[in-house]
């Protein structure tokens, strides 16, 4: 595929507001993960919560959007100076010619679960307040982004659940394959409910420690908050490192809705097709990201594609340990960290596992580990056995 | 823009009065009544019995649609590239979760929440066709099918491989119901082809613009179209139809962009 920059981006999540804050946190191998005191939520859990986004207040025009999905958006949107560089965007290619494609999960659905607790005790109805569009349904942040930036063309919602926010590069890829659009902001937003923290129990699938992906001793999944994005062009930055798209592989697992298949083929398919639109080789591959949620049965399908296809030395990791697992939201914030590495030299190593399950022949990192990266691939498979494989090279 | 080509091989339609799509034609077309009837929702005989007791309307509704539209057997289902759109997912299995956390318990059961999924159609079209090709599931509210069909061109394009879109919607149940007045199930499914075959029914032009978005001249037909977000296709079901070889239709998408569909029978 033609290469697709990153020529701007950021990311809010657990560990801080704007690249330098995560990236910090990844130097120090630092987590964000506290104990669940999310709402009135009673869980023996750790999350990561972003700080104060209910104080996050919206532009009056957009009031109706007021959810804590939006509130997390426009936090987001604010950092590294992402607004500024879609305005020059918007005065580069026009408002049309800029396409919105943002992954979520639940949306604002936090809002509608507070508003079933103040239904009309009479008629059952639910609070006048309460604004549907905006904030409950899926389109809802990439509306509010399309409306914040006043832009005027294609937009839409990618909901596959853990893996939207990385196949929202592959419909920005198609778009301007076509000559739909110029430019896009892509990226995802996921933000605490109680639908995903009670949802996820009744799985029996939330670690009651915080996360320890690929580890011998990991009990499951530490849920997380976190909103990103990047602003993809076909031009080559001018200045600084460059990192690209230049693969986006996505397949289906065609197994079981909430569990992997047990040999990771769909993992596999999907790591494969990223390489081969990259025109790579297995071998070439500098450092794996993987989706590591630290679920029994996720690591041990997602260690057995990954050493099938590139053998058991290429440095990988897990950075949920750190960011948590921000469901919809967890592609892009994992492609921002991945282009943060190659731009640093540095690979991540995990944190919070103790012992790395020696079942799982990969070379998994528990340390930082110095190292320049020109090619790596981020890893992201939600429910539906929806995978999707994102490579980013260094240009 | 520059235009995208693409050409539709089959159409599938599951929607109230709207049974299947060869029994449907006359009726969009004019040349019979519309007759009010609740949606009937066939049994696709896709899922393994196991499955189908677990699934909701949507899944059933999605999969009734794409069922319609494969009848014909000129593709082989699970080599396809899907695209699933829809503005609000399952409705019923929305307002139980919703209910259940709303009350002292909070117990949900995890069928339900891992029905929840907006891409719940997608991996049990998957598990049910052992097809293992890329699926993605969107959202675009009331612009969710227009926003499919933008985005299964363009795959069909890229990828060179048909593609099947499956745009479907579900009612909520009272209280979501007066917030988002959905009135009837509806699905509709299209296999969207980069190149003209044999069981071309109609090629398309298509493009971004703006425009009125163009309507359906029978009032129960119109009110559809305005009340359920799948519907927003019916101005170019009944072009296909066979009431204008020659159309050029503005199907709804957003207040400020339209999409312009220009269509060649």
């Amino acid at each position: 595929m033609q290469p697709l920059y990153l020529s701007h981006y950021t990311l809010t999540t657990c560990l801080g507001r704007g690249c330098q804050a995560n990236w910090d946190a990844m130097i120090e191998q630092r987590t964000g993960l506290q104990p669940c005191a999310f709402e009135t939520a009673m869980l023996p859990t750790f999350i990561g919560q972003v700080e104060d986004v209910d104080a996050e207040a919206l532009p009056p025009r957009l009031s109706d959007y007021l959810c804590r999905n939006n509130q997390l958006a426009q936090l987001a949107l604010k950092q590294d100076g992402f607004c500024g560089a879609v305005e020059e965007a918007i005065q580069a290619y026009g408002r049309h010619r800029i396409g919105v494609f943002l992954g979520t999960s639940t949306s604002g659905i936090l809002s509608t679960e507070i508003a079933y607790r103040h239904r009309d005790k009479q008629t059952g109805a639910l609070p006048g307040d309460f604004h549907y569009a905006h904030t409950h349904n899926t389109f809802s942040v990439s509306s509010f982004v399309r409306d914040y930036f006043e832009l005027e063309g294609p937009a839409m919602a990618v909901s596959s659940a853990c893996s939207s926010s990385a196949k929202v590069f592959g419909n920005a890829a198609r778009m301007m394959a076509c000559g739909v659009i110029d430019a896009a902001i892509v990226g995802g937003v996921d933000s605490l409910c109680l639908t995903t923290l009670y949802g996820f129990n009744s799985l029996e699938l939330l670690s009651n420690e915080r996360c320890q992906p690929f580890g011998s001793q990991r009990k499951g999944i530490s849920i997380s908050e976190a909103a990103g994005f990047a602003l993809l062009t076909r031009q080559k930055p001018v200045s600084g490192t460059a990192i690209a798209i230049t693969g986006v592989g996505e397949s289906s697992d065609a197994h079981h809705m909430s569990s992997p298949h047990p040999e990771g083929a769909g993992a596999l398919a999907s790591m494969q097709q990223a390489l081969d639109m990259a025109g790579l080789a297995a071998n070439q591959i500098d450092y794996i990201n993987l989706h590591g949620t630290a679920t029994r049965s996720n690591d041990a399908a997602e260690g057995l594609a990954v050493s099938a296809l590139f053998g058991s030395s290429v440095p990988c990791s897990s950075t949920k340990g750190h960011t948590g697992h921000a469901l919809g939201a967890a592609g892009i914030v994992e492609a921002i960290l991945c282009a943060l590495a190659m731009k640093n030299r540095i690979l991540p190593g995990g944190v919070n596992t103790q012992e790395v399950d020696a079942s799982l022949k990969v070379n998994y990192l528990l340390e930082n580990k110095p190292a320049a990266s020109r090619a790596v691939i981020s890893n992201s498979f939600g429910f539906g056995g929806s995978n999707c494989s994102l490579l980013l090279e260094q240009q | 823009m520059n235009s995208l080509v693409v050409h539709l091989d089959a159409i599938g339609l599951c929607g109230p009065g709207l049974e299947n799509w060869a029994t449907s034609q006359a009726v969009l077309s004019g040349a019979a009544p519309y007759l009010t009837a609740p949606t009937l929702i066939a049994p696709s005989g896709y899922l393994p019995a196991a499955e189908r007791r677990r699934v909701g309307t949507a899944v059933k509704l999605a999969l009734a649609a794409a069922k319609d539209a494969l009848n014909a057997g000129a593709h082989d289902a699970s080599q396809l590239l899907s695209v699933f759109s829809s503005s609000g997912g399952d409705g019923d299995n929305c307002h139980t979760i919703c209910e259940a956390l709303a009350s002292a318990d909070r117990l949900i059961s995890p069928t339900r929440f891992t029905n929840s999924v907006h891409n719940a159609p997608s991996g049990y079209w998957g598990i049910a066709l052992k097809a293992r090709p890329a699926s993605t599931s969107l959202c675009a509210f009331d612009g969710s099918f227009s926003m499919g069909l933008l985005e299964a061109a363009t795959q069909a394009l890229t990828a060179m491989a048909p593609v099947l879109l499956i745009a479907y919607d579900t009612p909520y149940p009272e209280p979501l119901r007066t917030t988002r007045p959905i009135g009837h199930s509806m699905g509709v499914a299209l296999v969207v082809s980069h190149q003209r075959t044999n069981a071309t029914v109609a090629s398309l032009q298509i493009s971004l613009g703006r425009a009125r978005p163009s309507v359906m001249p029978e009032p129960h037909l119109e009110a559809l179209r305005i009340n359920i977000p799948a519907a927003r296709c019916l101005p170019l079901l009944r072009a296909i139809a066979g009431v204008d070889n020659n159309a050029e239709l503005a199907l709804d998408l957003f207040d400020n962009q339209q999409l312009l569909v220009k269509v060649g029978i």
